[in-house]
């Protein structure tokens, strides 16, 4: 009597979860004349990939995609190259740092980000930086950093010190045993770290909408939420096939870490 | 090389910290991660907070002066404002509670030995992985009046004689975004109890089942109090984070119809980034971060008095 029960619940999570996804995939097969059907259905009639093409064809949408690669290709590198030797040295010496790195990320979580945003953005008015894509970068690093540290030191710490030092007393240098010895075992590390502010960046709504008052300079998330405000039925299906492919990136980073997610990651950092 | 210095250090520090000459070093290695972090992160922040007792505005010459309290008593007499507080919380309360109780079903479903299991959990982390814009704007197709498939499914059962426009009908549009809510933060919560399970010895259920224990007596008496630290830390953070969302919700409502939908920091970007007040939304931030430790400090005391 229990299984059947227990089947019938997981059924039920199962399209709770899953029956937006098919909706959004469905809507984005369908010709602009069966969205204006009056009864829509889950299966499109003659499913068609012209939504696609015509999602390419929305001058908008490409613009914005193209700046979100840049701001996010930019903040990650820039992430990554600035948080490596800090990473470093808070993996190898122990200093009141890298406990303030991670308490940090835990006490921003409860300032509502309103009282972040208004001084940063009479910042980086100051700066001249609003309305381009060098201050909204600048952002995103700054808020994927403390997170980036906390990933890439635990990495490093990884990576046994006993190596460096057996390189060292080889004869090597020890700029010569960190870049022989520690960079390749820290690559993976890297990678990852690299993947996950290239996709904080890709995904970030709030900060881009504020610091990016100009349509001309709008990243993808905000040309897709302004792309909804002409609410014309037809357009929906370009709007649905855009969304998908927007979520690319974030989909294939989460299907690398999965697994890891659903075991260690998150065991280990809810008990710490 | 610094021999006094490793000496002074506990054996600990000692084995792990390496021996040379430390604090400079360190610091100049840490330097260039946390100039931006205090600049645009720590610096701002504190200015915020400081924000709150004046009276700036947008305007890029706009003089500003300190006002001390006058903008929480402002805060306090302002109907929108209330308004606003008591959506808010009502969306963190029920998001949080339906999210932890939805999610605690999931993870003890997933934690059977059932098949599908693996596709189940695999889609359980799905909503984690869409951008947040994406997951508005996917709802959205979902609630739309003519082309929804929410309609059209309650029509096909009979439970529906019309079409209906939830996001902007005045009573509907709240519980819709709620659902959406859950939705969303359902993934953390059943990840984060699925690992809490994970960790409850076995044996502790061996004994119960040798007592003679039936299922629902393990779940009160063995699971729900090992599990009680997981509970308190997930649904606290997630309280957090719902009373602070502002993303999703401007996607799927920008706050309407009629501001039903308005959660205070909607309502706190409203008056800062259309009014220009920016003193007045920092107040609204500042007391946000008051009532949240406010409701944490009660619910972690209380939760770490019963468990006591």
């Amino acid at each position: 009597m229990r299984r059947p029960l227990q089947y019938l619940a997981l059924l039920g999570y199962v399209v709770f979860l899953g029956f937006p996804l098919v909706w959004l995939l469905s809507t984005a097969l369908k010709t602009p004349r069966e969205m204006a059907s009056l009864h829509p259905t889950w299966i499109p009639h003659n499913p068609v990939l012209s939504n696609f093409a015509d999602a390419f064809g929305e001058q908008d949408l490409v613009g914005g995609a193209l700046r979100s690669l840049v701001v996010a290709t930019a903040c990650s590198l820039l992430t990554v190259v600035l948080a490596l030797p800090a990473s470093y040295a808070m993996a190898r010496h122990r200093t009141a740092l890298s406990k303030l790195a991670v308490g940090w990320v835990l006490v921003s979580q409860i300032f509502p980000f309103i009282l972040i945003i208004i001084p940063l953005f009479m910042v980086l008015r100051s700066l001249d930086l609003v309305n381009t894509l060098p201050g909204l970068t600048l952002v995103h690093v700054t808020f994927v950093m403390p997170f980036a540290l906390w990933m890439l030191q635990g990495y490093v710490r990884a990576v046994p010190r006993e190596l460096e030092e057996a390189a060292a007393v080889d004869g090597a240098g020890r700029v010569v045993a960190l870049v022989r010895v520690v960079a390749p075992l820290l690559a993976p590390g890297v990678v990852a770290t690299l993947l996950f502010a290239f996709i904080s960046s890709w995904n970030e709504f709030l900060f881009a909408l504020v610091v990016l008052k100009d349509p001309d300079v709008a990243t993808l998330p905000l040309t897709l939420v302004k792309f909804t405000g002409a609410e014309g039925v037809v357009r929906l299906g370009p709007l649905a096939a855009a969304s998908l492919l927007a979520t690319i990136p974030s989909l294939a980073f989460f299907a690398i870490i999965q697994r890891r997610l659903r075991s260690g990651l998150m065991a280990g950092a809810v008990k710490g | 090389m610094t021999l006094t210095a490793e000496r002074t250090r506990p054996p600990d520090a000692r084995r792990r910290g390496r021996p040379t000459s430390g604090g400079r070093e360190t610091l100049l290695l840490m330097l260039p991660a946390l100039v931006p972090v205090l600049v645009f992160s720590v610096g701002p922040l504190l200015y915020g907070m400081y924000l709150a007792f004046t009276d700036a505005r947008s305007g890029r010459n706009a003089e500003t002066s300190f006002v001390g309290l006058a903008n929480f008593g402002d805060l306090l007499t302002d109907g929108d404002f209330w308004a606003s507080f008591r959506i808010g919380l009502i969306w963190a309360v029920s998001v949080t509670v339906l999210q932890f109780t939805a999610s605690l079903g999931l993870a003890l479903l997933l934690n059977e030995n059932l098949r599908f299991r693996g596709f189940a959990r695999v889609l359980a982390l799905v909503p984690w992985a869409m951008p947040p814009v994406v997951i508005g704007l996917m709802w959205r197709l979902v609630y739309h009046p003519n082309a929804g498939i929410l309609n059209s499914v309650l029509q096909d059962l009979g439970l529906l004689g019309h079409n209906v426009d939830w996001l902007n009908d005045f009573s509907l549009a709240l519980p819709a975004v709620i659902v959406v809510g859950v939705w969303t933060g359902m993934p953390q919560t059943t990840v984060v109890l699925l690992a809490g399970l994970q960790g409850i010895p076995g044996e502790l259920y061996e004994a119960g089942q040798m007592d003679g224990a039936s299922a629902w007596r393990r779940f009160w008496n063995i699971t729900l109090p090992q599990l009680r630290p997981v509970i308190v830390t997930i649904t606290s953070l997630d309280f957090v984070w719902n009373i602070n969302q502002f993303g999703l919700v401007y996607v799927l409502t920008q706050g309407g119809p009629g501001g039903q939908t308005r959660l205070p920091l909607l309502f706190a970007y409203e008056e800062a980034f259309r009014y220009g007040f920016f003193g007045y939304a920092a107040t609204l931030g500042l007391a946000m971060v008051i009532v949240v430790l406010a409701v944490l400090g009660l619910y972690i005391g209380r939760q770490m008095r019963e468990a006591s």
